[in-house]
Parts: C-alpha cells; structure tokens; sequence
C-alpha cells in the first residue's frame, strides 16, 4: 500500500466486535485458536494488536484478563505493543493489570464529563499507558470536522495542563464513520475525519491520530474487494492528512495502484464526496467486484511443505501447536510404535530448543511454549501408548519414576517445572516436591514412592551447599539411586567436584537443560545404564583434574595461612607400620604373568579413541565390534610378549626412615634417624579452601615420630624400544601401536601389583582378602603412590631425589632424561605412603609466596622453580 | 525533598556517584547460624530463618549497620537499606508476612542512622539512604505452571498492596526509593503504582530509581523485554535514576548500560555483579578488574551512579569511587519526542 513508512497498522482481528470468528472462539473458551489469530496479525505485520472483548455474552473483565495472560506467554505476539480496546472502565483497568508493556488504552472520552475523563487519566499515568481519546463529548460523537476537533482540543488541554499526561502520549480518535450508507448526511464523514486529522497536527503538537478502519466500509458488508478497496483510498488520502495508525485486518490491505481504475475512481467520488451520485454510481460496479481474485496471504506457511520431521522440529522450536495433533499423527503412523514417535523427531527437536536456549538463542518463555507444543504431541500419543501398553500387558506401569524438588532455601522453580513438564512428557511420572523442600522431605518421599531417581534444582548460590548436602545424606543413609543436578547455578564442575564426591553409592550427573534430562533419565532407566554411569565417573574425574588445574588467577591463600590449615591427622595413638626391610631391593626379571591380571584395560582402548570403561565397551553399540576385535590382538601379543620374553620387566623398592618438616620430608639412612639421606621436597594447596577442608601438602602424611617413606620404580620396558623398531621397520604400524600401548599397561600393572606387595607383604600393613582388579583400579585400598610429575606433587624434579635413593640407573635400569621423563618409557616411579588417611589432591596453582620458598627449599634460583612449576604457577612469572 | 536528597541533585551534576556494594555476600562472611537469624526476638519461630536477611535488622542490627559502615567508609554517597525481601510476599517464605512492615521499618531506620552520622561526620559528602524494594518471589508475567500459561501465583492488586505496605514502613527514613532487579516489568509496574498511592497517601514524593535485570547475554529480562522496552515500560515513573543492576558482571553488562544510556532522559545507575559466579556460587572479579570495565563506562559518558551487585565488597566499591572521582558525569540527553510504547521490544513513533 503507498501508506508512508511510519503509518502503523494495529490488528483488528483480536476484536469480537470486528471478528465474528475471534468472538466464538472466545465465547467458546477456545483460547489457544484465538492466540493464533493475534499471531497471524504480527505475522501479517500488525504493529499493535488491538484487543477487544466487549460483548454481551462475554464477561469483558475474565477474557481481557485471561487472553493478555495467555498472551504474555507468546513471546511472538507479546513482542508488540497492546492496544487494549473496551468501551468499559474496569476492562481497561483489568487489561492494564496484565501487560508488562506500555500499552495504548482505547479508549477514554470526555462522554461523561470532564471529572470522570481525568479520574481515567490519572489512572492511565499510574499504569504507565498511551490513551487514545475519542471525539466524543457530552453531546455525543463528533460528525463535523469543527465538532471533533472541538472535542480534541478540550481534551488535550485539559490532559496536558490538568494532569501532566505527555503529549507524545495522546492518540486521537475522531471518528471513521460509514460513508455510502444512502444518508445524505453520511456522505461528508470522510472529508470531516481528514479535516480533522489535519487541524489537530496543525495545533495540537504531538498528539497522534487513530482511527477504526473498517467502519468506513460498513455499508459495503458482504464484499471484501469493495471494502478493501474502500478501506485503500480512505488511506490514502487519510495518511497525508495526518492519520498516525489505523486498526486494520493486516492481512488484507489492496495496494492503491492496484485498484482497478474504475473501481478506484467510483471509490474516490465516495470517500471524496466528490459527487452527489457517488454512492448510486458505487453500488452499480459493486457487485462486479464482488469474490474478485483472491489475495495471497502474506503468512509463511512454507514450513509446512516439509517432512513430517521438518515440520515437528518446526513446530517445536517455534512453539507452533497449530498443526502438532496432525503432524504428531502423520509421524504416528508411520513409525513402528508411538514411543518411536517421541524417541525421535519429538526430542530431535527439543534437543535443538535445548542448543538455542543454551547458546542464548531462545529464551525461557519461547523454552516453555516448545515444551507445551512437545505436551500436546504426547497428549496425542498416550492413547495409543496406553493401548500398546494394555496389549503387552504393561498397563499402569510407568516409564519410571522421579522426585524432584527445589532445594531447602530456594524458592525458583521455574526450570524445575520445565524439566518436569518434559519428562512427563516422555511417561515418566513426576513427583514434584516444590520449593524449599528440606533434605529429608526429598528422601522420604524418593523411598515412599520408590522413585528411580532424584533431581534436584536451585537458582541462588547456596542451593548448591543444600545439594550436596543431599548427597551426602543419600550416601549416609545408603541410597543407591541416581542424583540429577539442575539449575542455573550448577554446573558439571561443580557436580563433579563437591556432589559426586559426596555421593558414590550411585550416580551424580548434572543435567544441563529440560531438552538434556530426558536423554539422561532415559538412559538411567534404560540397558546401558551402568556404562553410561561410569562414562559420567570418567568424565567427572577428568573434570575434578582439569578444574584442579585451572584455578587460574583466583584467590589463593598465603603459604603461611595454607600451612595453618594443613592436614592435621590426630597423631595420637598412632603408631607407624614397620617395613620389613630398609634400604632399596631390587626384583629384576620380574614374571609378568603375576602382573597379567593387574592391567587396567580402560586406558588402552583410550589409547585407541575407543571411549569407554572396559569390559562394557566391548558391548558397546557402535564401536564394540572394533573394541572386541582389538582386545582379541591385544591377548595374542601379550601371551607372545610374556611368554616369548619379547621385554624384560624389573622393580626397585625402597623404604626409608621419614620425619616431615614443614613441608618436607627428611629421609634418613638408618633408624637412628641422624644422618640425612635426602629430602623430598613437596607442595600445598593454596587455593582457599571452605572450613573443614584443608590444604593438603604430601608431607602432611608422614606421622611426626618413627614414621617411614617408600619409593619404587618399575619398568616393563626393558627391550621395548628395539622390538617397536622392529615392528616399525616391517611397517606394521598396528602391531607397534599395539605393543607399545600394551608395555605401557604392563608398566601400570607393575606399579599396581608392586604396591599391594608393599602394603600386604614388604610394608605389611593389609592383610585380609585381596581387592579385586576394579577395586584396584578404584584405588580403594589404604595408602597412596604419588609420582612425582602427578597432580600431588608436579615438580618433576623430585625424580631426582627419588632416583638417587634408589640406587641411580645403575640399579633402576631405568633413567632419567633431561627433561626428568623416564627412559625406557614403560615405568612408572613414584613414592609410598602408609597412612589411611592419605588421599590423591590436586596442588593446584600456587602462588608466588610458596615458589619462593620452594625454591629456597630446593636451593633452586627463583627462576629455576619458576621453570619447573610453570604449569602451577597462579602468576605471570617475571 | 529531603535537604540531603538536594544536595545530592547538585552532587550528581558534578561527580559520578557512588552506590553501595552488596549486602548479601557481607553478611556471608559473618557466616550466620541459624540462632543469629533469629537472635532473641524470634527465637521459637516455628520455621526455619537461616537465610532471611532482611529480618538481621531486627535480630542483629550490628552486623547490618557494619556492613553500611564498612561502605561508608570507602566513600559510598548512597547505601540501600536491607529490605529487598522486606515484603509479606516475599516473606511468606519464612512464615514471616506479617512481620514484613516491621521488617522494612527496622531496615529504613538502621541505614538512616548510620547515614546521619556519616553526614554528620563528613558534612561536605552528603549521605543518603535508598529505600531498597526487591523483585518478589512471586512474578505477575510468568506462570509457574507450564502446562497452564494464564494462570498467575498473584494478582496486580496483591503485589501493589504489598509494595506499598513495603513503601509505607520506609517512608519516613529514606532518601529516595530504590525498585531494583527487576526481572519483570510488570512487577516494577505495580511498585510504581504502589509509590503513586503512598506518596498521595502521605502527602510527599520521594524521588524514585529504578534498576532492571538483563538476565544473560540473550539481552532480555527474565520476562522477556529488551532494556529499550524495559525503559519504555518504566519511564512514566519519571524516576530520577533508571539502570540495570545484577545478573550480569560488569562486561556482560556493558552493552545494555550503553543502549539504555542512549535511549533514557534520566540519570543511568549501574551495579553489576562482581563477575559471574565461577562454579561454587562464588564472585571472585576482582576489585581491578570489575573497574577497569565501569571506570570505562564513566570515561564514555555513559553513567551517573556506580556500584555493585551480587559479590562486590567495599573492596570494589572503594577502588571504584577512587577511579571515578575525577571523571565528568554522564550529561542527559535530549530525546527527540516520539510516542512510544513497548511489548517485549520497543516500538516508538517520532515526532
């Protein structure tokens, strides 16, 4: 249409008075097709949408309130401005109790005087809203273009002086009234609106001019292309003078130029009241007109023409619920069974909504319609799931069962409810807790209902200590059900580092959105449930590390306030375990069919990019076939390398006479404990720690008096680096690739094999049945093998104090490169400690302080342990 | 007009000036039990009041009043009182409701007397106390029942009446009233409603500031609006000061501070959290850091009143109000009038 660019148009379709079809769909409390109509007027490019309720049969006060409540949750709509449309008072007050937005009343008059017309005002300025005032007096609606300006000028005067309302705020009406209606006195209204129009932009600065469109055309009911051609030039000639916006059906607006000429022109004579004859001459050409070509609709229905999938997918990410009971039955029928339908296109497209709402993309009120859009597909479904269920004699029996809850001393619950509605969604029951729910009201009812599992959710920074707080108590009190972790705040380092931890009997797995929890609960509940749960354990452990390694450029405490909060074992009443011997022994030629069974084969299908804890991975879905096939050649070699000696495996033991000293370790020659053999030197924590936690040094685990420190270095790698030349000569890469992967487990199993020798028989201190090869690998025996280079302690060069304890090369057979990594690369070194409370930590960075008396320590240049310590440092060195 | 409040209009065409930090992550480091919460005025509550910090005003005023000290000290003009939850809707959390008024009273009187007597004490640098009124627990725009998007936990007429009970409580000892983190519009709304009725009731205006929260980077409130419609939504309040306030560190934050700078004819505030929270709920940006990004800011032009929100200690607000004392205020702007109007993104019509 050739309105200027800043001519607004304002859906009129939200009007029962202007729709007949809106109107039933409110009298019959359909509001979810009424929605559409206000989205397809966006769509159409409404720039406000004009709502209107006022109709006998309808409550004004209960549909303004629900519609624009339901509105608010349609982000597409809900983007534009309301224009709230009532003749009566307490719907308008109703309406504006419901729009975050600066809305536009319509409207407020000087009808019943001026006391009552600023009382309204007033109100308006509380509420924060536009006003359109029409020109309308206690003599009634303004005809003549005198009588309406009459009425606009009064009252824009009285609201910019008697109340401050702005004028910028001001929209007035001054009446479209039918033309062509056969009343001589009818023929002038067009002429008067655009008189008007033009006398208030002239004197009345700023204020606005509106008008209701379709009234133009009334006489004209019945056929469209008169009307829409009516309701063009009207425009046309309004615009100019001054009109601001008009409610028009955005839909159906002719372009002028459009026209046919003859039909523009007998047009004109109405609207123009250019000739007495107009109407008379109108009437004649009218039905010519009438069921003229159709318009093409201006609404994007492209996305229907894709697949079934596409459109789901579609529908989804949109929140479009028009068409989802149709697509959802197209995909119904055909796929297999309709859990299919759900397992695949369905979470297919939430996991898109999951990505965007995620990535920023979406937000939470488009999340929740998605999630609606996804409930009314699933509604559709249950029937049929039901039936299924019924026929396999599965009836009554849920997909499983989850509690959920928000946190003691948080009230958000916003995602929770989202999560819930989703898993519902899937079949899964819910029971949903609320909000602030005390640790003990979740367990209890998790066992009252039996639930599958937990989840729980928190938005503020404390719920976080209030989670793992239920771990903890799950873990007391023996649960062994998964715990999911959701909410704003949480996050997978968090879940990995204090949850997890907390609770071991199970799982801990943080959930990252709605779209991720129904993936996740489905494998909780499904097959391959346990392989899922350690991938999740791997995965967190990976996490605990690189988080302890990233404590990059955060709050560290002093050294000094770091050795304040050491370790403090109760020494009290302990009394070190003896090693049976003192000094280094050496076991060459070491038998590697003991340590066989020692392998950890996890790492080496890693090794492989076969992720995966072994043995599920060898019924892995899609890679167990290749992991099987490899293990197969893997036995093959390891039989020939043992029984054809194909390497020469050795260990050297020692064990010392130990005394910490602040955050060393003295190593003596001799239980005399006079003369010094050597220190090992180790680091703290100092990343500040919440209460109860200490900053771990090594040295906190030697015991004050009579205690003793161990250290070894195996190998399994005598021999290796000529047989890998070997194989890498006669270009068989795999058999090298295999071989070396294998001495570096065997080297593994060295250490794991030598150091339960050390605790059961040479330090002596385990005794009973032996861990089995997972519980080995889970390191749930007492006592600890930090190597130097390890987490623990991540100077390298404490390899050399090690090593010269142990009788150098020449009694190791393994050395020490310059850069400290070992040589043949198949060993492993490391130092023992016996108490049971000795654990793995992480140093973490440290800071500056501690580097230099380290190095102080070392008798190390500043630099040099600056060199050493790069990886750890918590600052850019000089 | 309060004579401070005067003196604070002459101030804030001169300087840049300073809010407060934030009260929650202080009172953190008294580590509070839950006797403390409940000190001996509450001490057979029958629920749980860990956490309920509002109510330390009435059971443990020390500990507030050194947490406005300690800002004080570092040069804050303005402190906010300790009554964000201070309403009875937000304290049915607690069993609290009806305590709410005594509450928010308690809260207005302890921030008025340390003001004074750091007035007093320093009488060139005014001091002055924002009546600080907070979100509600519960949200007029959202439904917390997706299944059922029409249905509301509260009504309008329910949240304006608690806001103005909040307002009424304070009234008489504060400054200017502080609406903030707002994360819906139509909660504000109310609360601008609520003041429009109490200041008739009481026969006086107080001044009003208002500070929306942007939610993440997708640049909306949690209900949804861009800051131009949050401002466009607002503005009839006429408030002295409109900004954004939590959620979002400084960074974040920045390109909402510069839109609504552009768009409001009003003073901008800006209190970002000091960073985001790392993985343990902690803020750890450090004092430097946090102003190197609002030091900015103020160097554009872009703010009139600096603080911080959620992990900023005096710490921050003390190197801030150091790195801003000799950087010229934001001028407003004129703003060509245009009717405008807003969903959840601004629509304006010039002229």
């Amino acid at each position: 249409m050739t309105a200027s660019s800043t001519f607004i148009n304002v859906g009129e379709r939200t009007n029962v008075a202007g729709s007949a079809k809106f109107k039933r769909l409110i009298v019959d409390n359909d509001y979810q097709t009424a929605l559409a109509i206000a989205l397809q007027q966006v769509r159409n490019g409404a720039q406000i949408i004009d709502i209107n309720m006022d109709d006998g049969l309808i409550d004004g006060v209960e549909a303004m309130t629900t519609f624009l409540k339901l509105l608010a949750s349609e982000p597409d709509i809900a983007r534009v401005p309301i224009m709230i449309d009532s003749s009566k008072w307490e719907v308008i007050e109703a309406g504006l109790k419901c729009v975050q937005g600066k809305a536009v009343v319509n409207s407020i008059s000087l009808k019943e005087g001026e006391e009552e017309f600023l009382r309204h005002a007033e109100q308006l300025r509380r509420y924060g809203a536009a006003a359109v005032i029409m020109a309308f007096d206690e003599h009634g609606q303004a005809e003549t273009a005198e009588h309406k300006f009459e009425c606009c000028e009064r009252a824009y005067n009285l609201l910019t002086q008697n109340v401050g309302f702005p004028a910028e705020d001001i929209i007035f009406d001054p009446n479209i009234f039918a033309v062509a209606t056969g009343i001589e006195e009818h023929n002038d209204y067009a002429v008067a609106f655009f008189e008007a129009c033009k006398q208030i932009k002239e004197k009345l600065p700023h204020a606005r001019v509106s008008g209701g469109l379709s009234n133009v055309s009334f006489a004209f009911r019945g056929n469209n292309p008169v009307r829409e051609a009516m309701h063009s030039v009207f425009l046309y000639h309004a615009i100019p003078a001054g009109l601001d916006m008009a409610i028009v059906n955005a839909g159906q607006l002719t372009i002028y130029d459009d026209i046919p000429d003859e039909l523009r022109e007998h047009v004109e004579d109405v609207i123009l009241n250019r000739r007495d004859d107009a109407t008379d001459r109108l009437l004649e050409i009218a039905d010519k007109y009438r069921g003229g070509k159709k318009k093409a609709k201006v609404v994007n229905t492209e996305w229907r023409n894709g697949s079934v999938e596409e459109r789901l997918s579609y529908a989804l990410v949109r929140g479009i619920t028009d068409h989802i009971v149709d697509d959802t039955e197209e995909a119904r029928l055909q796929a297999e069974r309709p859990l299919h339908v759900i397992e695949g296109p369905l979470m297919d497209g939430m996991n898109i909504v999951g990505d965007l709402f995620g990535s920023g993309k979406m937000f939470l009120p488009q999340v929740v319609k998605s999630a609606r859009v996804m409930k009314q597909a699933v509604a559709h479904l249950m029937p049929y799931m039901d039936a299924e269920k019924e026929e396999l004699g599965l009836a009554d029996k849920s997909n499983g069962r989850i509690v959920m809850a928000t946190v003691k001393g948080d009230v958000h619950d916003i995602g929770k409810n989202i999560v819930g509605v989703v898993l519902q969604c899937n079949g899964y029951e819910v029971v949903d807790l609320g909000v602030m729910v005390p640790c003990d009201k979740i367990l209890e009812a998790a066992n009252e209902h039996k639930a599958d599992m937990i989840g729980l959710s928190g938005l503020i920074t404390p719920s976080l200590d209030e989670m793992v707080y239920v771990g903890r108590e799950m873990q007391r009190l023996d649960m062994d059900i998964p715990l999911l972790i959701g909410g704003a705040t949480t996050s997978k380092t968090h879940t990995a580092v204090k949850i997890e931890p907390a609770y071991k009997n199970n799982a801990a797995i943080y959930v990252q959105d709605a779209s991720r929890a129904v993936g996740v609960v489905g494998t909780l509940l499904g097959n391959d449930r346990e392989s899922y749960k350690d991938k999740i354990r791997e995965d967190y452990e990976k996490t605990r590390i690189a988080h302890a390694n990233s404590q990059a450029a955060k709050k560290r405490t002093s050294i000094a306030k770091a050795r304040d909060n050491k370790f403090a074992i109760d020494w009290n009443g302990y009394t070190p375990p003896q090693p049976s011997f003192l000094g280094v022994k050496t076991f060459t030629d070491y038998d590697l069919s003991l340590v066989r069974d020692y392998i950890d084969w996890t790492p080496f299908f890693a090794t492989w990019e076969l992720k995966g804890r072994y043995p599920a991975i060898l019924e892995n879905e899609r890679y167990g076939e290749a992991a099987r096939d490899l293990f197969k050649d893997a036995q093959a070699m390891l039989d020939k390398i043992i029984e054809e000696k194909w390497v020469t495996a050795q260990a050297t033991v020692g064990f010392w006479p130990a005394k910490p000293d602040i955050d060393d370790v003295h190593v003596f020659a001799d239980e005399d404990r006079n003369a010094t053999l050597a220190t090992f030197h180790t680091l703290r924590q100092q990343i500040a720690k919440s209460a109860g936690k200490p900053n771990y040094a090594l040295a906190d685990f030697i015991a004050p008096e009579n205690d003793y420190v161990g250290g070894f270095c195996v190998t399994a790698g005598l021999g290796e680096y000529d047989r890998a030349e070997a194989f890498k000569k006669d270009n068989n890469d795999y058999n090298g690739i295999l071989f070396q992967a294998l001495t570096d487990r065997l080297a593994e199993a060295m250490a794991e094999h030598f150091h339960e020798r050390v605790r059961r028989d040479f330090w002596g201190y385990e005794s009973g049945d032996k861990f089995a090869s997972e519980e080995l690998i889970a390191e749930k025996y007492a006592g600890i093998r930090p190597a130097p280079g390890y987490p623990a302690q991540p100077d390298h060069t404490e390899k050399r104090t090690l090593f010269k304890l142990l009788g150098g090369p020449g009694v190791t057979n393994v050395s020490l490169t310059e850069g400290l990594a070992m040589t043949p690369a198949s060993s492993v070194s490391g130092l023992y400690f016996s108490h049971p409370d000795s654990v793995y930590f992480g140093v973490g960075k440290i800071d500056k302080d501690q580097v230099a008396d380290y190095a102080d320590r070392k008798g190390f240049s500043l630099l040099e342990a600056e060199k050493w310590l790069s990886p750890i440092l918590n600052y850019n060195p000089e | 007009m309060s004579e401070i409040w005067s003196k604070i209009e002459k101030a804030i065409t001169e300087r840049i000036l300073i809010l407060d930090g934030a009260m929650g992550t202080m009172l953190q480091k008294y580590q509070l039990g839950e006797s403390d919460y409940r000190g001996l005025q509450y001490s057979d509550w029958d629920s749980p009041l860990k956490g309920n910090n509002d109510l330390l005003s009435i059971t443990n005023p020390d500990v507030v009043r050194s947490v406005h000290e300690e800002f004080f000290k570092v040069g804050a003009d303005f402190v906010e009182t300790n009554t964000f939850n201070a309403t009875s809707i937000s304290q049915a959390d607690y069993g609290m409701s009806d305590n709410a008024p005594a509450i928010a009273e308690a809260g207005a009187k302890l921030a008025r007397s340390v003001a004074d007597e750091w007035t007093a004490k320093t009488p060139d640098k005014p001091r002055a106390v924002l009546g600080a009124v907070g979100p509600l627990s519960k949200t007029l725009s959202l439904s917390p029942k997706v299944e059922d998007p029409g249905y509301r936990e509260v009504s309008f007429d329910e949240v304006v009446a608690t806001y103005k009970e909040q307002m009424l409580a304070m009234f008489d000892h504060v400054d200017a009233i502080l609406i903030e983190t707002v994360f819906d519009t139509l909660n504000c709304k109310a609360a601008i409603y609520a003041t429009s009725e109490v200041f008739e009731e009481k026969g006086r205006k107080l001044p009003i500031l208002i500070s929306g929260t942007i939610t993440d980077r997708s640049g909306r409130t949690l209900s949804g609006q861009t800051t131009e419609a949050f401002w466009t939504s607002i503005a009839h309040a006429k408030p002295f000061a409109v900004g954004l306030n939590c959620a979002l560190g400084a960074e974040d934050m920045r390109p909402y501070i510069e839109a609504l700078s552009k768009v409001a004819d009003t003073y901008i505030l800006a209190y970002p959290n000091a960073g985001l929270p790392n993985a343990f709920g902690e803020y750890d940006e450090t004092p430097e850091h946090m102003c190197s990004h609002v030091a900015s800011w103020a160097a554009e032009g872009m703010v009139n009143i600096l603080g911080g929100c959620c992990g900023s200690t005096p710490d921050h607000i003390g190197y801030i109000g150091k790195a801003v004392s000799n950087t010229a205020p934001r001028k407003i702007p004129k703003i060509g009038s245009a009717l405008r109007l807003s969903g959840l993104e601004p629509f304006a019509l010039a002229g």
